[in-house]
């Protein structure tokens, strides 16, 4: 590189403007893959974004602080993005309020299923108890999930990074799982998939049906209550 | 849409200032959404609530414009979690398998647990 396009891409790589730009055009093009290959599971743009930009930032040796002073603006829309999942509840309103009961049934049962199974796997594989403390609440949204862990005296960081991991496996696994056992109701399918797999998971049952999608976004918003509860209760119980 | 946005804004708002003030175990935006259904319920009783945002299915295609690309909003911390690879590298495989583990045995009770349950009220129903 010249001295001139190497002050250029100095002035650049400290700017908003780039990483934002790549953030957008990576999304851009792993979405078009997504969409060219019908929705394929293993086409999850948000996967396949990650890797892209993360790589990208290792190979460039950028600090993700740097990147997140971009990238902070499609961050900060998650939360708006959270509030507007009101508008297809809403427009879905009756067949929400027809399923209340199977909804909060398996709400609990999903809930206990997600904390309980993580602990017990965990141990099984011999992970060390802190470890497995900070894997606890991985099936809600990170910001909670990170808060309960700390309550706990785990790791916060090892938490959002297995929230993460557990969203996109859960947006993977979901609609192969779901068709080989041959569940064809999309209420169904998307309250498992909010529950297990949060946001990511929400963001693909919304990229398959509608329907799924609501159901998702109101797992996800319950699962973040009632884990919060339930996590410090189950720890102590297995445990101790 | 500036109306609209700012609507989904001041929910969000209100939700984060709530749960922080009281100190509620959920996010702000979960509270924010169930402000925003409650203003939109509201809106169908009384016609008087029916302006600004709140009419021709303003706030509607605004929150639905802000859902298209949900995906889109999970990079950013997703890329995070890209540059923190090493806490999961440092316990081996058997972090992956525990989380993988764990997501298929938690869909696999919430689906039963819902078709189950959705089923018994069905034949309760048809009986009566």
């Amino acid at each position: 590189m010249n001295g001139n396009s190497f002050s250029l891409w100095v002035y650049l790589s400290q700017s908003p403007l780039l990483w934002l730009t790549v953030t957008l055009s990576v999304y851009a093009i792993a979405d078009a893959v997504s969409l060219a290959t019908h929705r394929h599971p293993l086409a999850n743009p948000v996967l396949h974004s990650i890797w892209i930009i993360g790589g990208f930032l290792l190979i460039t040796n950028t600090s993700y602080t740097t990147y997140f002073s971009g990238a902070q603006f499609v961050h900060f829309l998650l939360g708006p993005a959270t509030v507007a999942l009101a508008v297809p509840l809403y427009d879905n309103r009756k067949r929400v309020v027809a399923a209340i009961v199977p909804m909060l049934i398996s709400l609990i049962a999903g809930s206990i299923t997600a904390i309980v199974s993580v602990v017990l796997f965990a141990r099984a594989f011999g992970l060390p108890q802190a470890v497995i403390l900070s894997l606890a609440p991985k099936s809600v949204t990170a910001g909670v999930a990170m808060g309960i862990s700390e309550s706990l005296h785990g790791d916060a960081s090892l938490t959002a990074v297995s929230v993460v991991l557990t969203g996109i496996m859960g947006a993977i696994i979901v609609t192969p799982l779901m068709n080989r056992i041959a569940v064809t109701d999309f209420r169904a399918r998307g309250f498992a998939v909010g529950i297990a797999a949060h946001g990511i998971g929400t963001a693909r049952a919304f990229q398959v049906d509608e329907v799924a999608g609501v159901f998702s976004g109101i797992a996800m918003g319950l699962n973040a209550l009632v884990t919060s509860l339930l996590v410090p209760l189950a720890v102590t119980l297995l445990l101790h | 849409m500036i109306g609209s946005l700012s609507l989904i804004l001041l929910c969000q708002l209100a939700g984060e200032a709530i749960v922080r003030g009281l100190n509620l175990p959920m996010p702000g935006p979960v509270l924010g959404l169930s402000f925003l259904l409650l203003l939109l319920l509201t809106r169908d009783r009384y016609a008087a609530l029916r302006r600004g945002p709140l009419h021709n299915d303003a706030v509607e295609s605004t929150g639905r414009g802000l859902l298209t690309h949900l995906s889109l909003l999970f990079i950013p911390a997703g890329v995070g979690v890209v540059q923190r690879l090493d806490l999961v590298v440092e316990h081996g495989v058997g972090i992956l398998l525990t989380l993988a583990a764990s997501v298929v045995v938690t869909l696999l009770a919430t689906v039963a647990t819902f078709l189950a349950v959705s089923r018994l009220l069905a034949r309760n129903q048809a009986k009566q």
